[in-house]
Order: C-alpha cells, then structure tokens, then sequence
C-alpha cells in the first residue's frame, strides 16, 4: 500500500496520495480546499499523531464506540480517522436538493401507504411490500389515526462513484439516526485539531439542530409555547444509547424509558419526582413495534401500554410516527424512479444503487443466477440468515441461500456492489486511501426537508467492503461541507450551540432518573469507602510484614473484620475459617479488590457505580461521566503474593484519587437542583451507613490501650481524618475526642452528624407531590434521627462497659441511627422512586373458552 | 333469526392491579346477511377513557382503562343480532376455477381487490408452510370451481382433524397442529386459510358465536356456549364466503358474526395490559339465546348443509 507503519505524514508516499485526492474529486484537477487541507496537515506535522490518540480517547471516553454494559469491549471498536470528508460547494448544491428530494418521496410513499394507496391501485408498488411488511402496522392503518403521517426525520447513505457521481445506498427512517455521531465526530475534530479548519470555511452542524427542535416544537398539539418533549429509549443497554443520551442532552430534553411514561385519561404523563407531567412529543428510539405492547407485538415487553391510543387521539406526537417503519425495505429502491415521476413528475436526482427485488419472477432469477456478485439483503428484519460476503460464498452457502431465496422470494433483494472512490484516509501512522460512505441526515423543516451540512463518514478497513459489513465496522470521520459565505466558520457551532440550547427553566427529573443518581452516589461513596479502608488494610499488611509486631497484628485483623463488615461480603473475615483467612488474607483480599462479580467487591461496586451513571450521563458534567467511564477499566494486575507490595497499595491509591475527582467534579459542576440533591443525599446516606457499621465493629469492643491506640489510628486514617484529629486535639488517642468528631460534629464532613444535617437540608429542598399519603414522611425521620444524635453526650457513651467487654450505650445509639438512616431510604424511594411494577399481558390466549 | 348474546369474560387477580388498558373486539358490526340492533359493554369495575372506533378491517374495537385498583375485572358485552338467511346465489360448481381467481387477485388492482390483499399472505398466526400447499392441492385440483374447491377443503378439515380442546393453546403453532391433526376451531380455521393463501387466493378469520340450542331430537352442534371461528374465501366480484370446518357447513342462520382479520391475532376479544396483579384466573362465558320470531324451518336448513 503506501507506506511502512512507523513513517510520518510529511514522508507519506505523495503522489498515491495525490491521485486519491484528484480522483475523489472527480473533476480531474486538484481542488483547492484539498490543497489547504494538505498543507494544514503538513504544518501539524508529526503532532497528528499526539492529536490522533487524543481524539480516539476523547471518542471512547464520551462512550460513542464502548457501552459499559456490553461484555467484552471490541464489538463497536470504532477508530477515528482525523481527515474529513470534504465536500465543494456545487457538489453539495446537487447532493442537497438531491436528497430533499428523496426526503419528501418517502413522505410522499408513508402518506399513501397509511391512506389513499393509489401506488398500489397505479402497480406503482407491489402489494407484497406493503401488507405483509412487518413495518405496516394495522392498527395505525385505521381511519381513526388522525396523526398526519409526516416523515420527520429522515437519513440516506450515499456513496460517491469511481464516476464522480453519487449513489443512495441506503435509506434510514428508524433508529439507529446517526446526527447524534455526526456531532460527536465535529465535536472531537475541533477540540482536537483546529488547525486543520484553517483557510477553509465549513459550514456549521448548529442549523440542522436549531430546525430539528423547531419541527419538534411544531408537533405538539397542546402546550406549545413549551412543549415538553422527551427522547424514548431502550436503556443503557441499547447499543446506541450513547447517541439517545447524546442527543438528549444537546437537545436539552429529558431521556425517558418506557416504564417513565405512562397514559391516563389518554395522554402521556412522565413519572418525575414532582409527580406526573404531561408529554406532548416523543422522540421515539424503540422499534416501531416495541412502543405499545397492548396493540403492537412487542418483542421486549418495554415500551408504554395506551401509547397508540394517545397517538390516535391526537394527544402526543411521534418522531418519526409509529409505522414508518414501514419504509425500512431495501426493496422499495427498486421502485423509486416510478414513483418519483408519479408523484413529482420529474426523474430521481440521486439514483440508488441498483436492487433486484425477488418478489418479481426475472428479477429472482437474476439473483439466484448472480448470487455471488450481489448483495442480498432481507426487505425486513429476520433472524437466522447466514453472513456471507458476496464473491465469497461456498457452494453450500450459496445453496442455502438459493433455497432461502426460493422458499420467500418476496422477502429478499439482490443489490449491485457499486464500486466507490477512496477518499484519503489516516490510518496506523500514515496516510492511504480507502472506501468512505457518508450519512446525511434531514429533518422536515416548513413544508419541506432541510439537510445537515456536514454528516458522518464511514471508513472501509482494508479489504472490506461497507455495503456488506454493516454499520459497525471501520472507522469514522468528520464530513465538511464547505461555504462561500464568510460568516459561517467552522468555531461558529459553538456559539450557535447556545442559541440551541434551552432557555433555563426547571426541568423535572424523570423518576428513573431520580433512583439511578441515588444510588449513583450511594455507590460512589461506597466505592470510595471501600478504597479507602482497603488502602489502610494494606498499610497496615506491610507493617505487619515489616515489624512482626502482635499489636500491628491485632489492628489489621480489626480492620479486615471492618471490611467484611463494612462490604457485607460475608462470612469472610469474621466467619467459620475467619482465622485462617485472618493468617493469610491475601486470596480474601484480592478476592475482594478484583472479583468484579462478587457483590461488595471494589470492582464490583465500580461496576454498579458505572451502570447507574450510565443510566444518568445526560444529566452528569461531561467531565464527570468521563471519570466514571474511565474507571470503569481500573484492575490491577497484581499477583496474590505481591498484594503486599507497592504497586497494589499505588493502585488503589489512583483510585481513591479518581474516585475524590469525580465526587469533585459533579460538585463543582452541577446545578443545585433536584439531580444534584439526590446525587448527595445518595452519597451522604451510604457516607453515614458505612460510618456507623465501620465504628460499631472497630470502637464498640474495649481494648487494652496500646491496641486502642492502634485501632484508633487505623479508623481515623480510615475516615480520611487522620490529620484533622492530631491537629485539632494535640494529644494521644483517646476514644471520647474520636466518638466527638466523628459523630458529633456537625461541621465536619466526615462526622455523621454532618452527614445528617446535609440530609435534613437536601431533603427538605426536594419538590414535594402533596397528594401522596407518606408525604413529609422522609423529613420526619431524618429529623428524628437529627434530634437524637444532637442530644447525645459523647463522653456518656463511653462510660458503662458490658460484660462482653463492649460500651453498650455506643452501640445502641449506633443501631438506632443505622435503622432510621435505612427507614429514610425506604421512604425515598417509595416518594419519589415509583418502582416500575412488572407488566403483564393477558388476553391474546382466551384459548380454552373458544372452540 | 333474532338472538340476544351475553358474552362474559371475567379476570380474577392474586394482588391487586392499579392500572390496566384494555382493547376489545366484542362489539358486534353489521354484515351483508345481519343486523346488530344493539351491542353494548358493560365494564366493572368503572372504565374510564372508553373509545370506539372501526379498525382497519371494520370491526368495532373498544379501548377502555381501569385506573383505579381492583382485583376482578368484568367485561360483559350484550349484543341483539338478526341473522339473515344467506342467499348463496353462487352455485358452487358455477363459480370461476380456483386458478383463475389467483390470477384475477395476481394482476388485477381495482379498490375491491386491493382491499382483500391483507387476506392472501402470511399473517402472525399463520405461517405459509410448505405442507399447507400440498394439503390444499388435494381440494384445488386443476380447473376445479373455487367454491366447490373450498367446501373439499372444508369437509377434508372435518375428517382429517379431530376435535380436541386438550390438544392444543393458543401457543401451539400451526405446525404442530397439522402434523398432529388435532386442535379446535381456532386451528381449522387458520389451517385453511393457510391452504387458501399458499395457493394465492385470498382467505379471512371471522369470529363469532354459534347458536346450540338443539332442535327436538336432534344432537347438539359442538360448542355450546364458547366463541366460534370460521374462514371465508374471496370470489371476485362475489365477495366472501364462509365455511366452518368445526361443523363441516357453510353458515346460515345460526352463525353470528362479531369480527374479521386475517387471523386469531387480529380479533381477539379481549387483551389487556396490567400493572401488578399477580397471578391471573380468567373464567369466560358466552350465552346465545334464540329471541322469539315467527317459526323457521329449521329442520330444512339442516339437511342443506
């Protein structure tokens, strides 16, 4: 190819590189905006490749190419490919009206199949692609669904021909978009290579967001000087739920789940902690068929029961309308050109690429006969096709596939591979050439259809070919559409991004929501607490090693007993073969940091931590989330016989550092509403639980008093408070100045009575639904709890000594705040959390009773 | 005929449910050969968001929600109905042969035809397996009249299947029911339709009653308060005839037509989602009590079937 992989760009091979750019033009010249690019990127120089590892981190960090929730992170290994995609001015003019064009064709065919179908009646349209389409859905067929059926958004591949002319390969009216990826890409160039933009003037993505909100605003029925609007999405574990967040939080509207949203009196209501709101338009990312599982059959039982029915009697609005799907059918290119001259009474801008469909007798045979020259695509989702590469089938691949073919010839299409240019490529150090398609999106804009200037390409690895390899492979880049107008420079997205944004009003938290930043600080705090414990268990464990001292010896078993405590990972250290775990702790302890499936564990904790903020990352600081996500990483690899050495103790230590950064971050950069709220009383509640099981097993049993004085230290150190305590009591341990900060003082952010005052304080600025029975319930409790801890004398805890050899007052006072603090969590969720009840379906089977 | 039905279908939940949508497919709608001179639903406990309207094949669809918690739901709906005799002009051996009405509904596109493609491909429940053609092929001989045809097929479903409600739910998919050749009405019916479309001709599921009242002396038909189900075929120009493979006859007066779709999954009586509720009983019962009218020969419309 071009170049060995450890060679620079200026010492690219010049001349390949050159005809690549000449032939993707296709004009035979050098354009001009190719020339600048190039001598951009000569000036950069070897800083491309520093700015490369940026821009791929940045892009893995934001969660575009891993989802945490996916096992194994090599399945969406996006890479980032720095060059753009560009495209002149009068190339762009044709492509643009081309694909309005386009746009409005396909409205044109969702209107007619959902009413007059007269491209049927014509034999515009074989019946065969309509009624039996999975995506024709009849219960939006009726003449009750008053909804108009507009196309709102709308999205082509589009390949450019060795020819210089362009091809549709693809068309997309359902999830997944795409925009949200395409912004990401703009987003990551200009933080990571400005100079690239440099003398050339690229259009800005910030207009097609602008008119998408504005179609958006325009479909509420009701409400509409403020509509509320919100993104649906599968969950975390949709594959592209980092566009559904992406897209959520740019476009500055709450990301719901299904079981958010429930229908009353025919509406749509979002579940928030201030009880139910009305929803005026969803910006649906489920399957058309998992929206209503009453009418439609769902396949994941998600979706919102009543949803058709509110649709149908005009009291929200769908993005795009339930039945679009309907459009999803390769098999549709092949009948485009007629119904373009129907409908428009002009020819196809931009045509497709050329498709057989096998519902047509010569058609079919075309297909079986060139089976390994073509690309056979389903016209609707199936399971169970073989993957196969055409021009690369095996007799019996192909015969299954003749026989497929044969059995439903109107569920299949053949497709020609175009033969598409090579755009120049930045690839493992050097520069080449390789195959790029590129998405571009549109939205309907004022009767009719305005595109993204700018859009996502999609690289070809070596070898491979995009059209069959599907969405996920290759790399990605940036795609610039470049402007006459001076005004529009490429920096300008970030100042139009403002107006875009919403104007500052309080948006209520989805209930969902809610309960995952809860527990996304609960277990944040719990990570960081165990950290922090297990830093201390492995000072503790060199000291032992070093010293051989029998009081060392005692602590450090103290402390580990903390730890099962603390994690609930019994029986562990304080079990049936506690002692011989006790003796060696090394398999327990590494057990404990590593084993990500052992609930307690740090790994595992970091993992909850991960799924919960994941749940939340549009309402995170960006920062933040990147911390979570980055954690989510952190194993070390350290041997059981090195858990003593260093670098497990460095380890951990990183950790803890991460940890205080991302408690840090959300601190700093989160607005003090209700997400920020239940961020911190999560946090301080699991701050307080962990205090209180940590002091009841280390301080509530008597020692002698050069023990005391060890335990003390190892539970000050613990608590981060090691420092505080010697500066502020000046003298040796005692127990009662301990008891005194770490309980009582109100002031400290470690002691639990300031835990508790910031619990009475978050709790009484959450919004309250004041028909709720148990309202006011949760301020009780925490006031109570408040109010006995206050009165407490520190120094009277300590005086009676059981015959057990512990303080009982001190344990009693611990048990009772412990059981409050866990009552206050039961309250919270049942006021402000609505857990989702399971759905169940009945009626389809009324089997018995029929004949 | 005149008939009062009562059809009552009862859920009994374990906990109590605080939420449920349901859609029905209860209401009676007009035909060609009946009347419904009243239909109406009465829902305990109070529904509210109650809404009718026609779906997309006709029927009368009602979607109702319950929004408070309760642990037993009655639907009850009551519908009079005047069933017309069925002319049956057609005479089945005079009918266009089978091959040429897959033709006409091939290559034709007039608002007629077009309106019964819904009825000739795969529906959810019924599969276009490749057994079910060559069943039908031993009924659609070459050139044979498509309602000549189509009562073959009918009588060869009667005798080939057995009645049996232990046999099969709703669950079982066709397959299974034509490689074991039991089921119930359900199942004969989409079996059918199923041959009807593999062949290309078009097919439908009608749901309905059927009246058992035994006349002096004579055996009571089988299905004795329960919902029916039956299959019609398309003639061009003709419209739809119907069949019941259950009963081996053509319908006349004594079948009540509630709804048509392609399949079960289209006319379901009653579906519902709900949240909570635990376990679920369901205790269904339909009455079809004859209203007094001037004596009919019915004795006579036996023996032509």
């Amino acid at each position: 190819m071009i170049s060995e992989p450890e060679t620079s760009i200026s010492t690219a091979t010049d001349a390949d590189i050159y005809r690549a750019i000449v032939k993707a033009a296709g004009t035979g010249g050098y354009p001009e905006h190719w020339q600048r690019l190039q001598q951009n990127l000569e000036k950069m120089g070897p800083r491309v490749h520093t700015r490369f590892r940026e821009a791929q981190r940045l892009l893995r960090e934001n969660g575009a190419i891993h989802n945490v929730f996916e096992q194994g992170n090599n399945t969406r290994a996006w890479q980032f490919d720095p060059l753009p995609l560009i495209f002149s001015v009068a190339e762009w003019a044709h492509l643009d009206q081309a694909l309005i064009q386009r746009a409005q064709l396909f409205n044109l065919i969702l209107q007619d199949i959902y009413g007059p179908r007269k491209l049927i009646e014509n034999r515009l349209l074989p019946p065969e692609l309509v009624f039996p389409h999975s995506g024709f859905l009849y219960p939006c067929a009726d003449r009750s669904f008053v909804q108009p059926q507009q196309l709102n958004l709308y999205s082509a591949t589009v390949a450019k021909g060795t020819d210089g002319n362009f091809w549709v390969v693809d068309d997309h009216v359902r999830p997944p978009f795409g925009a949200g990826y395409a912004m990401e890409t703009r987003v990551i160039m200009t933080r990571s290579f400005p100079q690239l933009f440099e003398g050339l003037r690229v259009h800005s993505l910030a207009q097609f967001f602008r008119a998408v909100r504005q179609c958006f605003n325009q479909l509420a029925r009701h409400n509409q000087e403020d509509p509320r609007i919100v993104v649906l999405t599968t969950g975390p574990v949709d594959p592209d739920y980092f566009e559904h967040a992406y897209l959520a939080s740019y476009l500055g509207y709450p990301l719901v789940q299904g079981g958010d949203l429930v229908v009353r009196d025919s509406c749509v209501w979002l579940k928030s902690v201030d009880g139910l709101r009305q929803v005026d338009v969803i910006f649906s990312r489920l399957a058309d068929d998992d929206c209503d599982p009453l009418e439609l059959r769902s396949h994941t039982g998600g979706g919102v029961p009543g949803l058709l029915q509110a649709v149908r009697r005009g009291n929200v609005a769908m993005i795009n309308p339930i039945g679009s799907s309907v459009l999803a059918n390769p098999a549709l290119m092949a009948f485009l050109p007629g119904i373009c001259r129907y409908f428009l009474g002009t020819d196809l801008n931009m045509p497709s690429i050329a498709t057989w469909w096998c519902g047509q007798p010569r058609e079919c045979k075309y297909v079986l006969e060139n089976l390994d020259r073509l690309i056979i695509k389903p016209i609707q989702p199936l399971s169970n096709l073989p993957q196969t590469t055409p021009g690369q089938m095996t007799s019996a691949e192909r015969q299954r596939w003749g026989e497929l073919i044969s059995a439903n010839p109107r569920l299949f299409v053949g497709q020609e591979q175009v033969d598409y240019v090579a755009f120049p490529a930045y690839e493992k150090k050097t520069l080449t050439t390789r195959q790029s398609l590129v998405s571009l999106y549109l939205t309907a804009h004022n009767d009719s259809y305005l595109v993204m200037q700018g859009g996502l390409s999609r690289v070809a690895a070596a070898g491979d070919n995009l059209l069959v390899s599907g969405q996920r492979a290759g790399s990605i880049k940036d795609t610039w559409v470049l402007t006459l107008e001076p005004h529009q420079q490429v920096n300008l997205w970030l100042r139009s991004a403002a107006d875009v944004a919403l104007a500052p009003r309080f948006v209520s938290l989805p209930s969902r929501a809610a309960e995952n930043l809860f527990w996304a600080g609960r277990y944040a705090e719990r990570t960081e607490q165990t950290a922090r414990l297990l830093r201390s268990v492995l000072v503790k464990l060199r000291e032992v090693k070093e010293f051989n001292d029998p009081d060392d010896h005692l602590s450090l078993n103290h402390l580990l007993q903390a730890l099962t405590h603390v994690t609930l990972t019994y029986p562990g250290f304080v079990g049936k073969d506690a002692q011989q775990k006790l003796d060696d702790p090394r398999a327990e302890l590494l057990s404990l940091i590593r084993d990500i499936d052992r609930p307690g564990s740090l790994r595992s904790s970091l993992r909850s931590l991960g799924r919960s903020a994941a749940a939340v990352r549009d309402l995170l600081p960006e920062d933040a989330w990147r911390m979570v996500d980055q954690m989510q990483s952190w194993n070390p690899r350290v041997g059981r016989a090195l858990i003593g050495s260093g670098r497990m103790y460095d380890s951990v230590q990183q950790l803890v550092l991460q940890l205080s950064a991302f408690s840090g971050l959300a601190y700093e950069n989160m607005a003090r509403e209700t997400a920020w709220l239940l961020l911190n009383i999560g946090r301080r509640l699991e701050r307080a639980l962990n205090l209180i099981d940590l002091l009841n097993e280390t301080l509530v049993p008597c020692y002698d008093s050069a023990t005391e004085a060890r335990i003390m230290e190892t539970v000050l150190a613990s608590c981060n408070s090691l420092v505080v305590f010697r500066r502020r009591y000046r003298s040796f341990m005692q127990l009662s100045p301990i008891l005194e900060l770490l309980l009582l003082d109100e002031n400290y952010p470690r002691a639990l009575a300031c835990q508790m005052r910031q619990l009475k304080k978050h709790i009484s600025e959450l919004p309250q639904e004041a028909n709720v029975p148990t309202v006011g319930q949760d301020e009780a409790i925490i006031s109570t709890a408040m109010e006995q801890l206050l009165a407490t004398d520190h120094k009277a805890l300590i005086r009676q000594i059981s015959d057990t050899g512990t303080y009982p007052l001190l344990e009693a006072l611990l048990a009772d705040q412990k059981l409050r603090l866990q009552q206050l969590s039961d309250s919270l969720t049942q006021l402000y959390f609505s857990p989702t009840l399971a759905l169940q379906q009945f009626g389809s089977p009324l089997r018995e009773m029929a004949l | 005929m005149k008939y009062r039905i009562r059809h009552v279908t009862r859920y009994n939940y374990s906990e109590a449910v605080n939420l449920c949508r349901n859609e029905t497919c209860l209401l009676v709608r007009e035909t060609e050969h009946q009347r419904c001179h009243n239909s109406v639903l009465q829902i305990s406990p109070e529904a509210t968001d109650i809404h009718e309207r026609s779906d997309f094949f006709g029927n009368r669809r009602t979607h109702f929600a319950i929004q408070q918690p309760h642990d037993t739901l009655t639907v009850t709906a009551v519908s009079d109905v005047e069933v017309f005799p069925r002319a049956y002009l057609q005479k089945p051996e005079q009918s266009h042969p089978w091959e040429e009405v897959v033709e006409m509904l091939r290559t034709q596109r007039t608002p007629d035809i077009v309106a019964v493609m819904p009825y000739r491909y795969a529906s959810p429940l019924v599969p276009l397996l490749p057994p079910l053609a060559d069943y039908a092929r031993l009924s659609m001989t070459p050139g044979r009249p498509l309602l000549a045809a189509a009562i073959d097929l009918m009588q060869r479903i009667y005798r080939d299947f057995s009645y049996d409600p232990a046999s099969t739910t709703i669950a079982t998919p066709l397959a299974e029911v034509l490689e074991k050749r039991r089921g119930v009405c359900q199942d004969f019916a989409h079996v059918a339709i199923g041959c009807l479309r593999s062949l290309g001709l078009a097919g439908r599921y009608v749901s309905g009653y059927i009246e058992t009242l035994p006349p002096p002396g004579r055996e009571r038909l089988i299905g004795a308060d329960a919902s029916h189900a039956w299959f019609a075929v398309y003639l061009p120009g003709n419209g739809w005839f119907d069949f019941d493979p259950t009963n081996n006859h053509q319908p006349l007066e004594q079948h009540i037509t509630v709804a048509w779709g392609r399949d079960f999954s289209d006319v379901s009586p009653l579906k519902g989602i709900a949240l909570g509720g635990g376990k679920h009983q369901v205790v269904v019962s339909v009455d079809v009590a004859r209203q007094p009218t001037p004596p009919l020969l019915l004795q006579q419309q036996q023996q032509q079937s």
